[in-house]
């Protein structure tokens, strides 16, 4: 049905959400069919009042002879005009909602598989891995300046760090945006369904350097991920950085690292 | 309840140049002074937008009529060259811009013209009185907006240039002064001291309209008789009333936090930032509706008077408002989805704006039943009023995008806002403009031009679209608002064209103004006299004369009816003044109000 509707209005040419970004997340999708609805919703609105209001200026100009009608409303239509709106707005929030608490409240985020921590400062962004061990603020932690490298299809867990002014994590893509406060943790998560190299600008106003604070999440396939994993913390090690994530791995502790393994197996969901 | 204190200076006496101009107690002229000022801002806060614009378009390109600068100019220490250097607008003064450009825009701009403007000289006027309750307080109210103004125009030229830090001046990039990475830290501190005086101006003025209201209405102007502009600035006076403390107290902590050493939003002296957007929003957004509220009843009072038909639906008019009014405390959190507030409170604010948005849709609803079998007369008021009601339906319809929680983290801080806040804001220009053609009659006694007028109204309409409707496309796209120069990302180069355009539209929507200036102060000196009703309306403004004298009325007003009666059975012509009286046998059922 909505498939239809965007083939539709594509055809009419009047399909604004084209200009969004590929989606590349697994919530994306479920974002862009709440904007498609409200698009629609809104667009019907629109449409509504601009062509009653246009035949009422051809129609009802001045002549003549004509006296307007002497009428101070209408009660039946008032109340149709104020309830259908309110099921209307009801049912825009009711939809939304479900949407809202699968990306935003920390109590239903998935369990993530890789864990990183973006801190961002004046004008930069700091990615930091935990390392083999799983744990933040240890000697094997790593640090990159502005990119950030993922799996795809794997839930991937952020914790933001501010550390000077607001900043906010903005990822078009994937359809995350977040603020990031001084002296807070905010928690954050994404499971990239496309491999590629995604710029992830900084979309609060935090200072003259501002414009052109920017990053880059570089979505890696399994195979390429676990190379550069490996090029990353050479050593002893070949046991999953995945691990770190928490006391976790619910899904049998299926080494997610295996190559083998197709990605979305662990994909959280 | 003509026995005010504003009856002892009813009389015609003459007063010196000076009494008259600048320290008059007369309503009518502090309206006019409000009116100038926020006009003059206007231009201001135009040209400021003018430049956002020509770096967005042409980034980092000299801006035009550079070129007459000499080498030694650039070289030299003057303000400009300082400030952009070879005519370059650099990142620090961009962020100035547009902080200052919005903040122009609403407090010295919107505020002014609407409250200050048409609320001083229509509230006593609208509902019979000869003056407003408290005419010294009035004229200290307007006293107290001008040092505000002064320090915000100051601030330009202090070092460091000023306030950047958006219009919402977010702690603690506005609260620690080394943050804002310029030399001098006044900028800010003197964006918060202005709004602060400011704010006092207000609050006299809110003071005034409610005492005013309650108190001064002439015999038989019952309130559910007045006029929905004077209903509007009466539930603006309550909102400005209960919102503005909160703002002040909040700049008061930021001045402290900046100056003095306190750590109210600094979280390194366990301060949280949070709580300037609590309190910033918890005054922001009752203020947006402070803007808007008086525009609708401005709206409502044109589109009644020029479709010769009574307004659709009038106490549902007022009760939406008073709606609004009321749920404009429970919905601030709106500004604050992605900001770090827990998304459990997100979902609470939904629903409070989901139903904040229902009183405007009743609202956009009741216009178009007005307009249902009217008899509708083209001037340029109404052609100003309908463009809002236009813009309006946009504005309102993509508020419903930015409720929506999930849609919101994509377009939060992207164009898609930056197009919504103009077509509700910018949009209120339009409200302005309506009620300017409207009652400039009565307020300078001549008729503006109605070919320049519909001409003006034709090009602003089509360039505002023009230059806001593809905003949207660019907040889809992902652009984020607030940047100096989008061909700094990868992702927006593609759409620099879209932005070049806009440009261009901005800058043709700015020079159509000319055809206003033009008008106005054309009209102000070789305008046709202008009779006392020549829009044939019913309101009792229109029954003193024009320009009306000091006390407003040759005689006292009697109130008989609502304000809405068009097109009336009871009598011939096709409208039917406030003031007139019916034998009862006709007038026997006159239950409309
Ligand atoms: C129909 C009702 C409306 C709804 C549902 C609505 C909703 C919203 C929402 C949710 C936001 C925050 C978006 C974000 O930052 O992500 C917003 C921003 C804004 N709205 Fe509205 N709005 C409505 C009407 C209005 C009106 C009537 C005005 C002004 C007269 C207005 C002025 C603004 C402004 C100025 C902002 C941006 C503030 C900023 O961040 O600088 N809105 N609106
Ligand atoms: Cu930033
Ligand atoms: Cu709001």
């Amino acid at each position: 049905m909505l498939e239809q509707l965007i083939e539709l209005m594509n055809r009419l040419n009047v399909n604004m959400l084209n200009w969004l970004p590929e989606a590349a997340s697994t919530y994306a999708p479920a974002i862009d069919e709440v904007f498609y609805i409200i698009y629609i919703i809104t667009g019907l609105a629109f449409l509504l009042v601009t062509v009653v209001m246009f035949w009422c200026l051809l129609r009802f100009k001045a002549r003549p002879g004509r006296r307007a009608r002497y009428s101070h409303g209408n009660v039946a239509l008032e109340l149709i005009w104020t309830i259908v709106p309110t099921i209307v707005f009801l049912g825009i929030f009711f939809y939304s909602q479900s949407t809202w608490s699968i990306i935003k409240y920390p109590s239903e985020f998935p369990e993530s598989s890789v864990q990183v921590r973006v801190v961002a400062k004046q004008f930069a962004w700091e990615f930091h891995y935990p390392g083999p061990d799983g744990e933040f603020d240890t000697e094997d932690d790593k640090m990159f300046d502005g990119d950030m490298v993922v799996p795809v299809n794997q839930v991937v867990g952020l914790t933001l760090r501010g550390s000077d002014v607001i900043h906010s994590f903005f990822v078009p893509e994937f359809r995350l945006k977040q603020d990031i406060l001084p002296r807070r943790d905010i928690p954050a998560w994404f499971n990239a369904t496309k491999t590629g190299r995604f710029e992830t600008p900084c979309a609060e106003l935090c200072g003259p350097g501002h414009s052109g604070m920017k990053g880059w999440v570089n979505v890696y396939s399994d195979a390429e991920y676990q190379a550069w994993v490996a090029e990353q913390w050479p050593a002893p090690v070949d046991t999953g950085v995945e691990e770190m994530g928490q006391e976790d791995m619910p899904q049998g502790g299926v080494d997610p690292m295996d190559q083998e393994d197709s990605g979305q197996a662990d994909t959280a969901q | 309840m003509s026995e005010s204190s504003a009856a002892t200076h009813a009389g015609h006496h003459r007063e010196g140049f000076v009494k008259h101009y600048f320290f008059s107690l007369d309503h009518k002229m502090i309206g006019r002074q409000f009116l100038f000022t926020g006009l003059f801002m206007l231009v201001i806060g135009g040209l400021l937008a003018m430049m956002v614009r020509w770096q967005l378009g042409y980034p980092e390109e000299p801006l035009p009529f550079m070129g007459g600068f000499s080498e030694d100019f650039w070289d030299g220490e003057s303000w400009w060259a300082q400030t952009a250097p070879f005519g370059i607008v650099t990142s620090e003064f961009y962020n100035t811009l547009f902080t200052m450009h919005a903040t122009i825009m609403i407090f010295f701009v919107v505020m002014p013209i609407m409250i200050g403007g048409f609320g001083n000289f229509l509230v006593p006027i609208c509902i019979g009185a000869k003056d407003m309750a408290f005419p010294t307080l009035n004229m200290l109210s307007y006293w107290t907006f001008v040092p505000g103004v002064l320090l915000m125009l100051l601030s330009f030229f202090v070092p460091g240039g000023a306030a950047g830090g958006g219009w919402t001046s977010y702690a603690p990039l506005a609260a620690v002064p080394d943050y804002a990475g310029v030399e001098g830290h006044w900028g800010v501190t003197l964006w918060c001291i202005s709004l602060f005086i400011i704010g006092f101006s207000s609050l006299m003025g809110s003071i005034n309209y409610i005492t005013t209201i309650i108190n001064m209405r002439a015999p038989g102007m019952r309130l559910f008789r007045m006029p929905l502009t004077i209903w509007s600035l009466f539930i603006v006076a309550i909102l400005l009333l209960l919102a503005l403390p909160v703002l002040t107290s909040a700049l008061a902590m930021m001045v402290f936090d900046r100056l003095f050493g306190t750590n109210f939003f600094i979280p390194d002296g366990g301060g949280e930032p949070l709580l300037w957007q609590h309190l910033f929003w918890f005054f922001g957004h009752p203020e947006v509706y402070v803007l808007v509220l008086p525009a609708m009843g401005v709206t409502s009072d044109v589109l009644s008077t020029f479709a010769r038909k009574p307004i659709f639906g009038y106490r549902a008019m007022v009760y939406s408002m008073c709606a609004i009014a009321f749920l404009s405390w429970v919905v601030w959190g709106h500004h604050m989805f992605q900001s770090g507030m827990d998304p459990v409170l997100g979902t609470a604010f939904t629903l409070t704006t989901m139903l904040i948005a229902v009183p405007s849709a009743i609202k956009t609803f009741n216009w178009l039943g007005t307009l249902w079998g009217s008899s509708i007369r083209f001037t340029t008021a109404m052609w100003f009023a309908l463009g809002f009601v236009s813009l309006f339906t946009i504005g309102g319809l993509s508020g419903i995008f930015m409720a929506s929680t999930p849609v919101d983290i994509f377009i939060h801080d992207t164009y898609y806002i930056v197009a919504h806040i103009h077509y509700v804001v910018a949009g209120i220009i339009f409200g302005i403009f309506a009620g300017l053609y409207f009652w400039f009659p009565k307020m300078f006694g001549r008729m503006m031009s109605e070919t320049l007028g519909k001409l003006h109204f034709l090009l602003t309409f089509v360039f505002f679209n023009l230059t806001f409707f593809p905003m949207h496309f660019l907040g889809v796209g992902g652009h984020m608002r607030r940047i100096y120069n989008p061909e700094q990302y990868e992702f927006l180069q593609p759409w620099q064209e879209m932005n070049t355009f806009i440009t261009m539209m901005a800058l043709c929507l700015g020079a159509s103004q000319i055809f206003f200036a033009i008008n106005f102060i054309g009209s102000l000196i070789w305008g046709r006299r202008a009779e006392d009703n020549p829009w044939e309306a019913n309101t009792l403004e229109w029954d003193a004369p024009s320009p009306p004298p000091h006390g407003n009325f040759l005689e006292d007003p009697v109130v008989y009816r609502g304000a809405y009666e068009y097109s009336s059975p009871e009598v011939e012509e096709d409208w039917l003044p406030q003031s007139v009286y019916l034998e009862p046998a006709v007038a026997g059922e006159e239950g409309h109000d």
